[in-house]
């Protein structure tokens, strides 16, 4: 059945068997809420909701990344795309900047054409130096110099995070079609996708059970050390084990990579709850029920991916 | 409205497919207490005005079924000038149009608007009278409190949005995308005068805006 699912979707074979055992772990767990919430109905509403979102989110992953090369780079496009709505609504912006806007919108085609081409050089250069020196040229050009910093710093910031950052998860999607023999590009982007989700689940379980002693009280008062560690090592043993079997680290090396993904991951967290502290917002938007808005969802991956992306490519493209 | 079933039709596709995908896909609305929205008419939604948007997503929130129902009122100096603007406004956005201005005596200005009720439609109403600065709350004209205290029996919702103003803003045509939020406040019901019921309007419409924490546009 796993070679003709293989087969019919193009897809590497860990790769399957990979997403059959990440559904697998998503049936077991929505049983589990089910069972809780027969128990106690009220308590559990908000684990209902995040459980009921998590089968949108991962039935979306999974078609994207099933379906073709082409069609995930749209999502993931898609998913830059909201972040970034979701971060210029959030924020504070000048009336006169309103059209230019537009321009950071379509940043994010652009940026994602030159991974899914996969020109390395430009997708490296384009945000970080083309679009850097873009924006303020054009606001200066247009002369209203209220405001000009504050507007010309978060717009820059706000790109290099929602849409540079993220977008390394497509250069990972393509260019691990040569750099990753075992599982392909599709492999590494399932690699650190899921182990970044996967570890924010890990830090919020492992917090509930045992967090006695606050992180950063003052950004993030949820968060714990002992879901720090419980969610860092969890995330370390599980890439240990899937790391050899999608990716061509061994597992020390995997072990290594989880490390990264999961402190990574808890730092993007905390940049963005500092945001939203700083913002005066409780959640990013109201997008993905239970979960708050998109942002909310992909902050770990705003560190984890680009994190995964160098780590990898430092270590491992020949 | 139109009788017409092809332009019944045309309507129905226009906020079916067109309206509800812009919005999904360049805006993306946060909407709270949806619960408190009207199931039936007749009804009256009274939200601030900051952009022509803000009409269209209001409709949107509610179930396709109740299209022929939805009724916005609109100024008619504004959206019958012009055959096509007008046939437009009429037709597939099925506007209910209001004389603005000096009325002379005499003459029922919101005439239209309490048939509508009788027949059991839902109003979209925008007590600012006009679009204004955008993202600023302007102050509420009184008409409603007079059609409040005429149909104490109908619910009138206060919503208070924001975003809109910032999407696509009085004076402009170009959209660009932005999270807006959509507040319903519970039912008001004209009890007593129509100053009365403006205060109660005014203090809801306050209470659901001071909930929201509204970014700086300068």
């Amino acid at each position: 059945m796993i070679a003709t699912l293989s087969a019919a979707l193009g897809l590497p074979r860990p790769v399957v068997v990979a997403t059959l055992g990440l559904w697998a772990v998503l049936i077991a767990a929505s049983a589990l809420v089910l069972v809780l919430r027969a128990r106690d109905g009220a308590r559990y509403r908000e684990l209902t909701e995040r459980t009921a979102s998590w089968w949108w989110m991962i039935g979306a992953f999974t078609f994207a990344i099933a379906a073709n090369q082409a069609v995930a780079i749209v999502f993931l496009a898609i998913v830059s795309y909201l972040a970034l709505k979701e971060y210029l609504s959030l924020i504070p912006t000048r009336r006169i900047d309103r059209g230019l806007l537009l321009f950071a919108y379509l940043a994010v085609p652009v940026q994602y054409f030159w991974a899914a081409v996969d020109w390395y050089n430009m997708f490296i250069v384009f945000v970080p130096v083309w679009m850097f020196l873009f924006f303020p040229a054009l606001m200066a050009l247009r002369g209203d110099t209220q405001n000009f910093l504050r507007a010309v710093g978060t717009l820059s910031w706000g790109l290099m995070l929602t849409v540079f950052c993220l977008s390394h998860l497509a250069m990972l999607l393509v260019s691990g079609e040569v750099t990753n023999p075992v599982g392909g590009g599709v492999g590494l982007l399932f690699f650190v996708v899921v182990l970044a989700q996967l570890n924010d689940v890990a830090q919020y379980t492992w917090g509930k059970l045992f967090g006695r002693h606050k992180v950063t009280p003052s950004v993030s008062p949820k968060k714990t050390w002992e879901g720090l560690i419980g969610g860092v090592l969890t995330t370390t043993v599980l890439a240990a084990l899937l790391g050899p079997y999608l990716t061509p680290m061994d597992y020390l090396w995997s072990a290594l990579a989880g490390f990264v993904i999961g402190v990574s991951g808890f730092l993007g967290d905390i940049n963005i709850s500092a945001v939203k502290r700083d913002l005066g917002v409780k959640d990013s938007g109201g997008l993905i029920p239970g979960h708050g808005g998109i942002l909310d969802r992909v902050d770990s991956l705003t560190f984890a991916a680009p994190a995964f992306f160098h780590f990898f490519r430092y270590f491992f493209t020949p | 409205m139109s009788t017409n079933p092809l332009t019944r039709l045309a309507r129905f596709l226009f906020f079916a497919v067109l309206v509800r995908g812009v919005i999904l896909l360049a805006l993306g609305l946060t909407v709270r207490h949806r619960e408190r929205l009207p199931n039936d008419g007749p009804a009256i939604l009274a939200a601030n005005h900051n952009s022509h948007l803000d009409t269209l997503a209001l409709m949107s929130l509610m179930p396709l079924s109740l299209l022929p129902k939805l009724r916005p009122v609109a100024a008619a100096d504004y959206f019958l000038a012009g055959k096509l603007r007008g046939w437009f406004a009429r037709n597939i956005i099925g506007v209910i149009p209001l004389e603005r201005g000096h009325v002379r005596k005499g003459a029922r200005p919101l005439a239209a608007l309490d048939d509508a009720i009788e027949r059991g439609d839902i109003l979209v109403l925008f007590p600012e009278g006009s679009r204004g600065e955008p993202e600023a709350l302007g102050r509420f004209k009184t008409g409603i409190g007079l059609l409040a205290a005429a149909h104490p029996d109908v619910p009138i919702v206060p919503i208070y949005m924001h975003g809109f103003g910032k999407a696509l803003p009085k004076g402009s045509a170009l959209l660009v995308p932005f999270n807006c939020t959509v507040s319903v406040g519970t039912a008001l019901h004209g009890a007593g005068t129509r100053h009365e019921f403006m205060n109660a309007f005014e203090a809801h419409m306050a209470g659901l805006a001071g909930k929201e924490t509204v970014p700086a546009w300068d």
